[in-house]
């Protein structure tokens, strides 16, 4: 796990599909380039979906990391 | 990623709703424009006065489907109506109600929700869709 000092943390624990992503697009609409955001879920599927989201949107995919059932991503807003 | 989906819905039922919902959300969260086609039982869900209410599960879900729609429910997923919202919050969703419908159910557009930016018949349909995906639920 890398050493990050986030801007902002979305809490998308117990969300299901595609509520992580969608908060969190939320969130980068509200911050500018460089800034760093940290996602924390439950949903399972959200491994792939914020991989793909980070390539289909260009905003930077930093670390994405698994502890038990709780998956933690860290992006840079592009 | 930029090609528009264009989705038709149909069905009035909340678990095909939801799926609609559910598939426009993340398609707006990646930057895809999407438009949508509101006819039938679906467009008769958008009524202002009837979006909250129950509006069923597809037949085959049956009782062991409704425990589990149920059950996501409880565990807070948003209703189909809110995770539509918020797609639009992200931008690049339109929601039209098909004309014919509009006359079917013999409502006007005063009596639809919010949500729905305004009517167009097929052909304004087609000539949004263009070339792009269709899909129908």
């Amino acid at each position: 796990m890398g050493d990050y000092h986030p801007d902002l943390h979305v809490d998308a624990r117990g969300l299901n599909c595609p509520m992580p992503i969608v908060r969190t697009a939320q969130a980068m609409k509200a911050l500018k380039e460089g800034d760093i955001v940290e996602v924390t879920a439950t949903d399972p599927g959200s491994v792939r979906d914020f991989a793909a989201w980070s390539r289909t949107t260009g905003h930077v995919l930093l670390d994405s990391s698994t502890d038990g059932s709780l998956y933690r991503f860290v992006l840079r807003h592009k | 990623m930029d090609e528009p989906l264009n989705v038709v819905l149909f069905s009035g039922t909340d678990d095909k709703l939801q799926a609609a919902a559910v598939l426009t959300a993340g398609a707006a969260a990646v930057g895809k424009p999407v438009h949508l086609f509101l006819q039938y039982w679906a467009l008769d869900a958008f009524r202002r006065e009837r979006i909250l209410a129950d509006h069923g599960l597809a037949p085959e879900a049956g009782e062991r489907g409704r425990a589990a729609v149920e059950r996501l429910a409880r565990a807070g997923q948003a209703p189909w109506h809110e995770t539509l919202r918020m797609a639009k919050d992200l931008g690049g969703v339109d929601v039209q109600a098909c004309s014919l419908s509009m006359d079917l159910l013999g409502i006007e557009q005063r009596d639809l929700d919010p949500l729905v930016d305004g009517v167009e018949g097929v052909t304004a349909f087609y000539d949004t869709a263009g070339d792009d995906q269709v899909l129908f639920i």
